[in-house]
């Protein structure tokens, strides 16, 4: 049961420790190092579900019976490019706020960002006062 | 040509985003711009036009037979969507030029056009597509083109409301690809009608709960549901006014389109609702919804974060006739996804109106302004009124479905809290208008006049379209009531 399954169990402790790192680290980097185990491994999950036991890649040759299924194998590939682009777009974005910011650490962020909205109040006060 | 136009639909603004690095000139490419997104509104019409007649249009790409090739699939809901999509995308085009002149770099600009006409080819696919992983690719186009288009907002905290929506937006992605895998490993299908053949045969199994499971919870993070809708309010205060006009009008209703699509034909509509107690669940998030994000927004002061909870409010009305479950419902939901997109846009447009002239949009600076730019004051009170539901507004027509769907199952202390709800949207409305109406003006020394010409016409459409279709319903209606009750005739 337990060894049958192996890379569904591979696939759910990836899925959650990647989905965990996301949640708990504040730290934008790793947030995205834990979006990108997560990611992958709903990959490995598509590679998994096209595998036949006993069965050889598919390769068109007379000495082979049994393919395993190429669908889930190019369903991927595309998932693949997507994770790229989403971590490519994410890392750019982790620059911008470096500079705009000085920090990627998500609680630093937050707090500059509620001063900055009351700061902004604050003036408005002066102005109206 | 009339055969190909579903797949033109897609591919015309995916192949025109790159031919406008070669125009460069802001211009030009804007002119671009708006002329590709008039040609896709253009197929949807003649889309919609072909469906009502002939019932559902199928595209096999590149000749392939459908439940081995990919299909395109449109009928009457399919249509709707696509004409809500292309519609709002080419009036807000409309209104983007002189808008981002003020708000992106002179630089910036050829992107911001590329980004968009890609983020509009993502929900146009989304929507136009049969098949249910080439709806996660869509997907992932709209959405990537999203997180880049918020990141142009002028303020720093649009870069980290982008970088939340990317975290939030790809965990739900993945749901629902992990949702389709799930699904693909118990039929061998994706095309979407032959797995809502396919799925009932498995339907008792774990593997289908949890592949529904995963979908819904995806979408619901997509579609911004209570209480899954934290990334909301920000990307859409900070992204560039027009981004916000056209995402608030256009991207979460995909995302119920999707809910609808794989509630109701995929996965069938006795699957979802009676052995997941998707009712009760979603009845109350939405009512929820409704209450909180609408008391939020009573205590905004930046309007723009305003109207955003007051978005997710809205969608809360939407979930509430989806999870009733009867084609009346569903009529209810599909009328305010159509008519909340009308008044969203014009409200948005009307702000992004006030950044062009004010470069702020804070209730302080609201002081005085109904006479000094009364067309575009006017605009947010119509828009402000088809929230509430006034009658003569579209926000009326919807909400009455939606009552009278409420009424029609017996549920009468829920249509009561519904219109409870729509109290709550004339307290925030009226914060503006009492800012802009019975206060004097602020001692600014500049003189403040009305916004130019060409926002302001794009947002008037859209203002009088509010008005047109709170008296003339017999379009939305009738199209709404027809796609939901196909979609309640195709499930066994």
């Amino acid at each position: 049961m337990i060894i049958g399954l192996f890379n569904y169990w591979i696939v759910v402790i990836l899925m959650m420790s990647g989905l965990y790192i996301v949640i708990a680290h504040g730290n934008l980097i790793k947030k995205l190092v834990g979006l990108t185990i997560f990611q992958t491994s709903v990959f490995i999950f598509y590679i998994s579900i096209a595998n036949i036991e006993g069965a050889d890649a598919p390769i068109l040759a007379d000495s082979i019976n049994q393919y395993s299924n190429p669908l889930p194998h190019v369903l991927i590939l595309t998932a693949i490019v997507v994770g790229i682009a989403t971590t490519a777009l994410g890392l750019a974005l982790v620059v911008r706020i470096k500079t705009a910011y000085g920090t990627i650490e998500e609680e630093t962020i937050q707090q500059l960002d509620n001063q900055s909205s009351q700061s902004k109040q604050n003036n408005d006060a002066k102005e109206q006062a | 040509m009339i055969a190909h136009l579903t797949i033109l639909q897609v591919v015309i603004p995916l192949s025109a985003a790159p031919i406008c690095v070669i125009l460069k000139r802001s211009k030009l490419v804007w002119l671009f711009a708006v002329l590709v997104s008039a040609i896709t509104f253009l197929i949807s019409l003649a889309l919609l036009q072909q469906v009502l007649n002939t019932d559902v249009i199928s595209y096999q790409l590149g000749g392939w037979q459908p439940p081995w090739g990919i299909e395109y699939k449109i009928d009457k809901l399919n249509a709707l969507l696509l004409l809500i999509i292309s519609s709002i995308s080419t009036i807000v085009l409309l209104a983007s030029q002189k808008s981002i002149e003020k708000e992106i770099p002179q630089d910036k600009h050829t992107l911001f056009y590329i980004l968009y006409l890609l983020s509009l080819t993502g929900m146009l696919g989304i929507v136009a597509t049969g098949d249910a992983f080439n709806v996660f690719v869509f997907l992932e186009i709209s959405s990537l083109s999203a997180y880049a288009l918020i990141a142009l907002g002028k303020d720093r905290q649009a870069l980290w409301a982008s970088f939340q929506y990317l975290i939030l937006g790809t965990i739900g992605a993945t749901f629902i690809l992990i949702g389709v895998g799930l699904m693909y490993q118990m039929t061998g299908t994706l095309n979407m009608l032959d797995l809502a053949q396919h799925l009932p045969e498995v339907a008792q199994t774990k593997t289908v709960y949890t592949a529904y499971a995963f979908i819904v919870a995806g979408l619901c993070l997509k579609l911004a549901m209570f209480p899954l809708h934290l990334w909301l309010p920000n990307a859409y205060a900070y992204a560039p006014s027009v981004v916000t006009a056209f995402f608030a009008a256009t991207a979460t209703k995909v995302a119920i389109y999707l809910l609808i699509r794989f509630t109701f034909s995929v996965f069938g509509f006795s699957f979802s609702f009676t052995t997941i107690p998707l009712q009760t669940l979603l009845m109350a998030l939405g009512l929820a919804g409704i209450f909180i994000a609408s008391i939020s927004a009573i205590y905004q002061s930046n309007i723009k974060l305003l109207f955003a909870y007051s978005s997710i409010a809205q969608i809360g009305y939407m979930i509430v006739g989806f999870s009733l479950a009867t084609a009346a419902g569903l009529t209810a939901t599909l009328l305010h996804l159509f008519n909340h997109a009308l008044m969203k846009s014009a409200i948005f447009l009307a702000l992004g109106a006030l950044m062009y002239k004010l470069g702020s949009v804070h209730i302080d600076n609201f002081k005085g302004l109904g006479r000094k730019m009364p067309f575009t004051m006017a605009a947010i009170v119509i828009g402000g009124l088809s929230l509430i539901g006034v009658p003569l507004t579209v926000g009326f027509i919807s909400k009455w479905y939606l009552v009278k769907a409420l009424l029609a199952q017996g549920w009468w202390p829920i249509a009561v809290l519904i219109l409870l709800g729509s109290m709550l949207a004339v307290i925030y409305v009226w914060k503006i208008v009492e800012a802009a109406y019975f206060y004097p003006a602020n001692a600014a020394p500049k003189q403040i006049e009305e916004a130019p010409a060409l926002i302001l016409i794009p947002t008037w459409l859209l203002v009088l379209a509010n008005v047109y279709f709170g008296i003339d319903t017999s379009l939305t209606v009738e199209v709404s009531k027809a796609a939901a009750e196909s979609l309640f005739g195709s499930t066994p």
